[in-house]
């Protein structure tokens, strides 16, 4: 019975079908399954099967976007579960993530974002135009283990400094690994403001923020 | 809409027939068998023995044209029509009987052997836009006696798709009919379900030799599909204008579906060429000329015009080896026989002149067929309205990857191309070695030789068929039959 819930589950996230996922997770509940099982032993199986697939070139990143869609449909309702039961997920790292001030492009940041979600870290999206101050704030609050930032304007670029430099000021640079991107970044531009990472694009921002994290 | 290119008028069209016409009947065409002579003859045309000519009249061709089938299939060995000849369907396989292969360490043109053609056709095999096999190259270890029926032979063992074949002589296009028939179920299952055609080439300019003449009368009496291979050579062996070769072409071609359908009406037949232009530099036959591709084009505008099955060799490159010059030729022409709406277009994997056939050239021209079968595909309506579900509930955000109308939909919108070309970011190139397109080619050769399998053969048709490959070897002085790998 539980098996045949876990492979729903798995299923919801291949079919990237966020009401199926949700409707199970309540089901999991329902039925007193443990929410930290359901969501290891229900919903990552599927997501690791999604980015295997993806991986191989077999899938695609609708698959990826809206396995990572249902996902968070599925979280959204064990995660209260799992705070009520003094429980807590385990996951790679605390990610958060945005594009910076000034700069309104989302696709390249949200593909990062959701490939990290899928990935296993929790990831804390702040969107588009995203003032220096609230990365820090958020980074603060949430004790993020990466902070990265997306610009896609090399006159927005500007602004990865001066996270980085906030970051600084605030005591948290210490605690916190710097990812940035973004169609004019590179890797010497990474250098020069001292961030800690860099990628070309989506699945390897996956590939450095498990390395930074490795360390 | 299937989009289509067009580079005659109809006026023109028919004015290249008037000429044709014209030509077959007052200037004759030079027919070198004694039985299709006396077939013509028969049939009410002028025959000049002493020099081989015969005067065609128009009102025989059009009888002949009318007992031609409009259009039939090729079928696999599985029994199922996967090639359909006829209307503006579109194919396209490996480039056929090329001398050489490219070795792919050395980039020598190295003489083909027996397990240079099982590679080709294991990896044309696996690849989903070659519709057809052709006997790619023949096997320079083999008595040329043999060397047709051998590369039919090899391309059996290792193929269930239809093949585009030819043969060499008289006697051996009989021994190949039945080779095939064995996979049929006979002779009269093999005309009913052909799994091959047969090219079939007139002399340019305007003679059908005695074996060519032989071929078009044993193919239309055995009922196994003809391909006509007229290939005018434009300012060498037919007029040095477009429209020139084209009348030439025409006059070959009608010549030989007269003789074909006097000898079994209704047989299927092809209007196929191989034209060229004369390059006037070198004295080359530059197939990946765009005149060549516009001459190919026009000539199957005429075929199509009287209702015919059309072929063509496109997609071929003169380029000694998998560059950029092969792409770009290749690629162009694909595409423009593709846009000509062209039933079979021959020519991928070949370079030098259609001397040298590559694998890994196959796999980088399979994108490029991908692509232009993709365009000739044209563009669908897939939803009820064109974009204003999809805005539905997008607002002002770039979110529409996150639709599950973009999961279902992008595969039928867009051709996806395998690793062969690079659409991953500078970072992934770096990281994977920096290859270009002739490296991953060749990791791409490997890839698919690794995944290869058999087609299932019943044992006792394969049993049938070596026994008789292998007598025939003997006849031709062979003691046994070259290993295959």
């Amino acid at each position: 019975m539980t098996d045949e819930l876990f492979r729903a589950m798995a299923r919801s996230i291949i079919d990237g079908d966020p009401d199926a996922a949700a409707d199970l997770a309540k089901k999991a509940v329902e039925a007193g399954i443990d929410p930290l099982e359901a969501i290891n032993k229900g919903f990552v199986p599927g997501v690791d099967y999604v980015g295997e697939q993806y991986g191989k070139g077999e899938m695609f990143l609708p698959d990826l976007v809206l396995a990572g869609e249902a996902m968070k449909a599925a979280v959204a309702v064990l995660e209260p579960e799992i705070v009520r039961q003094g429980s807590q997920r385990q996951t790679l790292g605390v990610v958060v993530i945005g594009t910076v001030e000034g700069d309104i492009h989302d696709i390249g940041k949200t593909l990062v974002a959701t490939m990290l979600s899928v990935s296993g870290f929790r990831v804390y999206d702040l969107g588009v135009d995203v003032p220096v101050a609230t990365f820090v704030e958020k980074a603060r609050e949430v004790s993020a283990d990466i902070v990265g930032m997306s610009a896609l304007l090399t006159t927005t670029m500007v602004r990865q400094r001066d996270v980085v430099e906030a970051l600084e000021d605030a005591g948290l640079r210490s605690q916190v690994k710097v990812m940035v991107g973004g169609a004019p970044v590179t890797r010497a531009w990474a250098q020069e403001i001292g961030a800690d990472g860099y990628s070309e694009d989506a699945i390897g921002a996956v590939a450095v923020a498990k390395q930074l994290l490795a360390k | 809409m299937q989009p289509k290119l067009e580079l005659l008028s109809p006026d023109l069209i028919d004015h290249v027939l008037s000429e044709a016409f014209y030509l077959l009947e007052t200037h004759g065409v030079k027919v070198q068998d004694a039985q299709a002579r006396r077939l013509l003859g028969e049939a009410g045309a002028r025959v000049d023995e002493a020099n081989e000519v015969v005067y065609i009249p128009e009102t025989l061709v059009r009888r002949a044209l009318e007992t031609v089938p409009r259009e039939f299939y090729l079928y696999n060995r599985y029994g199922e029509p996967v090639v359909r000849y006829g209307g503006d369907a579109v194919h396209f396989d490996p480039g056929s009987s090329g001398v050489h292969i490219l070795d792919p360490d050395t980039l020598e043109h190295c003489p083909s052997r027996t397990p240079d053609l099982a590679r080709l056709v294991q990896v044309a095999e696996m690849l989903p836009q070659y519709a057809a096999q052709s006997t790619a190259v023949v096997c320079n270890e083999v008595p040329k006696a043999i060397g047709d029926l051998y590369r039919l032979y090899i391309v059996l063992l290792y193929s269930a798709k239809p093949i585009v074949t030819g043969a060499f002589s008289v006697p051996t296009a009989h021994y190949m009919f039945d080779m095939l028939a064995i996979f049929a179920g006979g002779r009269e299952n093999l005309a009913q379900k052909p799994l091959a055609v047969f090219d079939i080439c007139p002399s340019p300019p305007l003679i059908w030799s005695e074996f060519g003449a032989r071929g078009l009368v044993d193919l239309a009496r055995a009922r196994v599909p003809a391909q006509i291979v007229s290939m005018p050579l434009a300012g060498a062996t037919a007029p040095v204008t477009i429209l020139g070769s084209v009348v030439q072409h025409a006059a070959e071609s009608l010549s030989g579906i007269v003789i074909h359908q006097l000898a079994g009406p209704g047989a299927p037949i092809v209007w196929g060429g191989a034209p060229a232009i004369f390059d006037m530099r070198h004295g080359t036959t530059p197939m990946g000329a765009i005149e060549t591709a516009m001459i190919d084009v026009a000539y199957a505008q005429v075929g199509k015009s009287l209702g015919l099955p059309t072929h063509t060799y496109l997609g071929a490159s003169d380029a000694k080896v998998v560059d950029a010059q092969a792409g770009l030729e290749s690629g162009i022409t694909a595409v423009i026989g593709a846009l000509g709406g062209i039933n079979m277009i021959s020519g991928a994997g070949m370079l030098d002149f259609l001397a040298c056939q590559s694998a890994e050239k196959l796999v980088v021209d399979a994108e490029a067929i991908g692509m232009a079968l993709r365009l000739v595909e044209g563009i669908k309506v897939h939803t009820d309205t064109l974009a204003l579900e999809m805005f539905a509930s997008i607002g002002f955000r770039g979110d529409f990857l996150k639709q599950k109308m973009t999961r279902h939909l992008f595969p039928k919108e867009q051709y996806l191309p395998s690793a062969v070309l690079d659409r991953g970011s500078i970072r992934a190139w770096e990281e994977s070695g920096r290859l270009d397109t002739f490296a991953r080619a060749r990791a791409r050769v490997q890839e698919l030789l690794a995944v290869y399998q058999r087609p299932p053969i019943d044992p006792d048709q394969e049993r049938e068929l070596r026994a008789m490959v292998e007598r025939l070897a003997r006849q031709a002085g062979m003691d046994s039959l070259p290993p295959l790998m």
